[in-house]
């Protein structure tokens, strides 16, 4: 049973996927809901022994499964976790039940395809977390897009159409160079396609440098890093809250996750050289996407400018090659995927109430929604990377990594928390403060059960990081400082 | 006189001899039945296939199921006979096998649409069929020029008449009017170029071409020029740029049944000819062909997957598909033996390319005959449900069938988990084999071109509200058989093993 934990993470959701599939019409709603909430806690509830069980001195692969799949092409049906990748299992299939939840009463067509599409897309995502062999990551790597094309598709706002294809065009550019990427390295590594054997395969600079920006294409798009970030904006004002959830808090996740996994191991030589490429656009990202935040009158749009802009600091974290920022990235992305999730559940609250996300059609919300307030507060001070909470823990480590790396590094990046702070909080107070601006806040209900639980379950896992995040951060230890050797040594071959 | 008169042997064509008969027998048979009989014939046609099938198909199974390959040694031998103008290899043997079934789903997704139209649904319908069918093995066990002629013209001809068979249609008869005159013209670049080579090396058989070239002291200019010819023929009837004007007229113009036939089953013979004339025949050419072949390819997907953009049609849509397809298809032919140097043949790379286009081509003719299937299930007696917006909202209609054709979609796009997928991925492995980096980033760009129009069609299926909102109608047999070919296409894509390994050893064992 334990050696299967992986496979389960992957499968449950997607075969409850299915079942909910099943359940047909919109006359069987309740009953697709209440199965896809079960699905998605028994989804959860098999990754908790992947964190309980999980042994913080290995550097390696852990709870791994290995059967062929594709003999003709030597492809494996190969899963394993490491430090790096085990909570982002956890962390997404805890987000599948918050999604499933927040979409309860606000989705009512097509509650079955739903549902569905997010489970088969949360086991989807699960696999490219857990894949230890080229082919089977990309598998699932280009499979998840389907899911989220239909949820931005079919459940989407006014101008959903472009955004949905624009996302999926956008993304499968990316990985079809990635593809290539992955084929050269199997012919290379005498025909592998296996992720750790080609972390030892001598490449020489040539050939890693253009690995490395096959992978920089497939990843930056999906980060997504300036100047291919423009899908992320369109894709999440259109797509329902439990697209937007799942977008900021798993899927740009994903591309992060592949720096890791393939760049730095795999082309450790070219990563050192272009690595002030990286943090260039990382920077750029930081600071030049804040001030885009900043002047954005659509709240949506507002908190995807902030997560492209904490998503650069993640970027910037990996490429200064020191254990300090790479688990202070690794922390930021966990802390971005409470906090980017919980800000658009927020907006998704306001938005269900008064069909609009325009900071300009609110005002003075604090009067009618006094507990929204003061958990909306919560997480847009994680946003802004307040202390004590887990949005500050990540930026620290960020920062001080980058003092170390170059002191005006670190002081532009030092400078976006406070830009972070600039746009998260002016919204704040445009939205929540002063005189009731209308009548339609005037006729604002303050949240119920239902809303209440899941922000609350978010401002207590927010809070937890923030105030001990050594559960969190304990786990990754070993094997960054493996990947950081790794990466030190050159696989040049003499 | 008569005492070098030797029998030849007739079982490695049995199939073919069968074939005949059974067509001959049913085109009587039919001659005597009422029209209200006319299921008989149906009937006659698809038993025949299914005898076929399993009769051929059963050491595949057992070899499948036992996972031996050492069950397929009968039919793995390379025989010869008719004075080596015929050969029974595994190859052909297996590509027969994936012929026959085409044909049958072929003929079982027509079914009520011939019976929905009266001028479609005579015995001559049938009987063409078979005789295509038996064009298309004829062109698949080819080893001699003329036998190549002989099978195509016939495959060529039947398809011309059936093109026409709905004879009040305009678009029909100019469809086959066009079809007929540049089918005409491609047969005689084919015919002219092996005059060429005939020419050139003294013979037609096409192994005995092949050794002549081997033999060195051929004129190498008539060889290239004949050779010119027989790629434009070649290309002409594989549908790719700048021979591809016919396509989208005939897929347009035929009846959908006729299109799917056309569409299908000929995909799987021309790619055997392209074997059996450039590699078979004439693999000491390969740099002069794979030249070519590169043009034609990426031609064919930038023209192909550009011009499907702009249709409203889907018939015509899948037609520019098709072009963009054989020319993806192609790639995997072309890069056969580039990589060896010094150009000699080496079997392993090139074994992986050549079965990464049977493949290929083997997933394409799935992919295609559920989508057409598709299209004639939801046609009805007057209404061709072949329009893009017949397809809006289908999401909201029938939720499961809108659940296949979004398999298919994506599988044509090329997305995992589905069997396209695979197939782009094998024949871009061989690309990347063979160092030519470029032309798998060409192929990649112009597959991300086509994934806009498979998702604009998802996108018609479940976005958009239905214009007609009224449930789908269908029998249940043509539901059920649907459905299989959709979910085929998932399994596969999910198991690619069985096939590619299949595909990989009749190659292996018949090159």
């Amino acid at each position: 049973m334990s050696n299967h934990l992986l496979s389960l993470a992957i499968w449950i959701p997607i075969l409850a996927g299915l079942i909910v599939l099943a359940t047909g019409g919109d006359r069987n709603a309740p009953l697709a809901r209440i199965l896809a909430l079960l699905g998605a806690v028994a989804g959860f509830v098999v990754t908790l022994p992947l964190w309980a069980g999980f042994d913080i001195a290995k550097a390696g692969m852990q709870f791994e499964e290995l059967s062929t799949w594709i003999p003709r092409f030597n492809i494996n049906y190969h899963l394993g976790v490491d430090g790096i990748s085990m909570l982002f299992v956890v962390l997404n299939a805890f987000i599948t039940i918050i999604v499933v939840a927040a979409g309860w009463e606000v989705i009512e067509k097509k509650v079955a395809q739903y549902n569905a599409a997010f489970l088969i897309m949360s086991g989807l995502m699960n696999g490219i977390f857990t894949s230890l062999d080229g082919v089977l990551f990309y598998v699932f790597f280009e499979a998840s897009l389907i899911p989220l094309y239909l949820i931005i598709g079919v459940w989407g706002g006014p101008n959903r159409v472009y955004a949905a294809f624009k996302f999926f065009l956008y993304t499968l550019f990316g990985s079809l160079l990635f593809l290539i990427a992955l084929l050269y390295l199997f012919i290379e590594s005498g025909g592998s396609f296996s992720i750790l054997q080609w972390h030892q395969t001598p490449l020489t600079l040539t050939a890693q440098i253009w690995l490395f920006l096959a992978f920089l294409v497939a990843f930056a798009v999906k980060v997504p890093m300036w100047p291919v970030h423009t899908w992320l904006p369109d894709a999440h004002v259109e797509a329902p809250t439990g697209g937007s959830i799942v977008l900021a808090a798993i899927a740009l996740k994903l591309g992060a996750y592949g720096f890791l996994r393939f760049s730095l191991p795999i082309a450790p030589d070219a990563s050192q050289e272009l690595s002030t490429l990286v943090v260039a656009l990382s920077l750029i990202a930081v600071v030049y996407i804040g001030f885009v935040a900043l002047v954005q009158a659509d709240m949506k749009k507002l908190v995807a400018y902030s997560s492209i802009a904490h998503m650069g600091f993640v970027t910037l974290g990996f490429f200064m090659f020191s254990a300090m920022g790479i688990e202070g990235a690794l922390v930021q992305m966990i802390s971005h995927g409470f906090v980017s999730g919980a800000m658009f559940f927020c907006i998704g609250v306001m938005y269900d109430r008064v069909h609009s996300r325009q900071i300009a059609d609110y005002g003075g919300v604090v009067n009618t929604m006094p507990k929204f307030a003061a958990l909306f507060m919560l997480f847009s001070m994680a946003n802004a990377g307040l202390p004590a909470t887990s949005g500050f823990v990540g930026e620290f480590m960020v920062i001080l990594g980058a003092v170390k790396y170059n002191f005006w590094v670190a002081f532009a990046a030092a400078s976006s928390m406070i830009m972070g702070a600039a746009y998260t909080l002016w919204m704040y107070k445009r939205v929540i403060f002063g005189d009731v601006a209308n009548e339609h806040v005037a006729e604002l209900s303050d949240i119920n059960m239902r809303e209440f639980a899941i922000l609350g379950v978010l401002a207590a896992c927010t809070l937890w990081m923030g105030l001990y995040p050594q559960p969190f951060t304990e786990v990754m230890h070993a094997s960054v400082n493996e990947l950081l050797r790794h990466v030190a040594a050159s696989k040049i071959p003499m | 006189m008569f005492d070098h008169f030797v029998v030849p042997k007739l079982m490695p064509a049995a199939p073919e001899i069968f074939l005949a008969t059974m067509a001959l027998l049913i085109l009587f048979i039919d001659l005597v039945v009422k029209d209200s009989r006319r299921s008989l014939t149906y009937l006659a046609t698809q038993g025949t296939l299914l005898a076929l099938l399993v009769w051929r198909g059963a050491p595949y199974l057992a070899a499948i199921a036992g996972n031996n390959p050492e069950a397929l040694s009968e039919v793995s031998e390379i025989v010869y006979t008719f004075s080596n103008m015929f050969v029974l290899d595994l190859m052909a043997d297996l590509l027969k096998l994936f012929l026959y079934a085409t044909v049958m789903v072929v003929l079982f997704y027509s079914r009520n649409y011939l019976l929905d139209r009266e001028t479609l649904n005579k015995g001559e319908y049938y009987v063409l069929t078979l005789f295509a069918t038996l064009g298309m093995m004829v062109m698949i066990s080819a080893n001699h020029f003329v036998t190549i002629y002989i099978g195509l013209e016939l495959l060529s001809l039947s398809l011309y008449a059936m093109v026409a068979m709905n004879r009040d249609s305009v678009v029909s008869t100019e469809a086959a009017m066009k079809y007929f005159v540049l089918g005409a013209l491609a047969s005689g670049f084919l015919l002219y170029g092996m005059s060429m080579i005939y020419g050139a090396t003294g013979t037609l058989e096409i192994t005995g071409v092949s050794e002549r070239l081997m033999g060195g002291n051929v004129n190498k200019g008539v060889l290239i020029f004949g050779l010119v010819f027989l790629v434009a023929g070649l290309a002409f009837k594989l549908g790719v740029v700048p021979f591809h004007m016919w396509i989208p007229d005939v897929y347009h113009g035929a009846p959908t049944s006729v299109t799917l036939l056309i569409g299908s089953a000929p995909k799987l013979a021309a790619f055997a000819i392209v074997m059996r004339l450039l590699v078979n025949g004439l693999i000491t050419l390969a740099v002069d062909w794979q030249q070519m072949l590169i043009v034609l390819s990426v031609l064919s997907m930038a023209i192909g997957n550009l011009a499907a953009i702009a249709q409203t049609n889907l018939k015509r849509m899948l037609a520019y598909s098709a072009i963009s397809h054989m020319g993806f298809m192609l790639l995997g032919i072309t890069t056969g033996v580039l990589s060896v140097p010094g150009g000699m043949l080496d079997a392993r790379p090139a074994l992986n390319a050549y079965s990464s286009a049977m493949f290929y081509v083997i997933a394409y003719v799935l992919m295609t005959a559920g989508t057409f299937g598709m299209i004639l299930m939801m046609a009805r007696a007057g209404f061709e449900a072949d329009e893009l917006d017949d397809f809006k909202g289908l999401n909201q209609r029938s939720p499961w069938f809108a659940g296949i054709m979004l398999m298919l979609m994506f599988s044509m796009a090329g997305v995992p988990f589905f069997v396209g997928f695979f197939a782009k991925f094998s024949v871009l492995e061989a690309v990347v084999a063979s160092g030519q980096y470029w032309l798998a980033i060409v192929a990649v760009l112009f597959s991300l071109i086509g994934a806009f129009y498979y998702l604009r069609v998802v996108k018609l299926m479940y976005f958009d509200a239905p214009t007609n909102p009224a449930p789908l109608e269908a029998g249940m047999d043509m539901r059920i058989l649907i459905s299989a070919n959709g979910l085929a296409v998932a399994l596969f894509g999910i198991f690619p093993q069985t096939i590619m390994s299949l595909c990989a050893y009749a190659l292996l064992r018949s090159l």
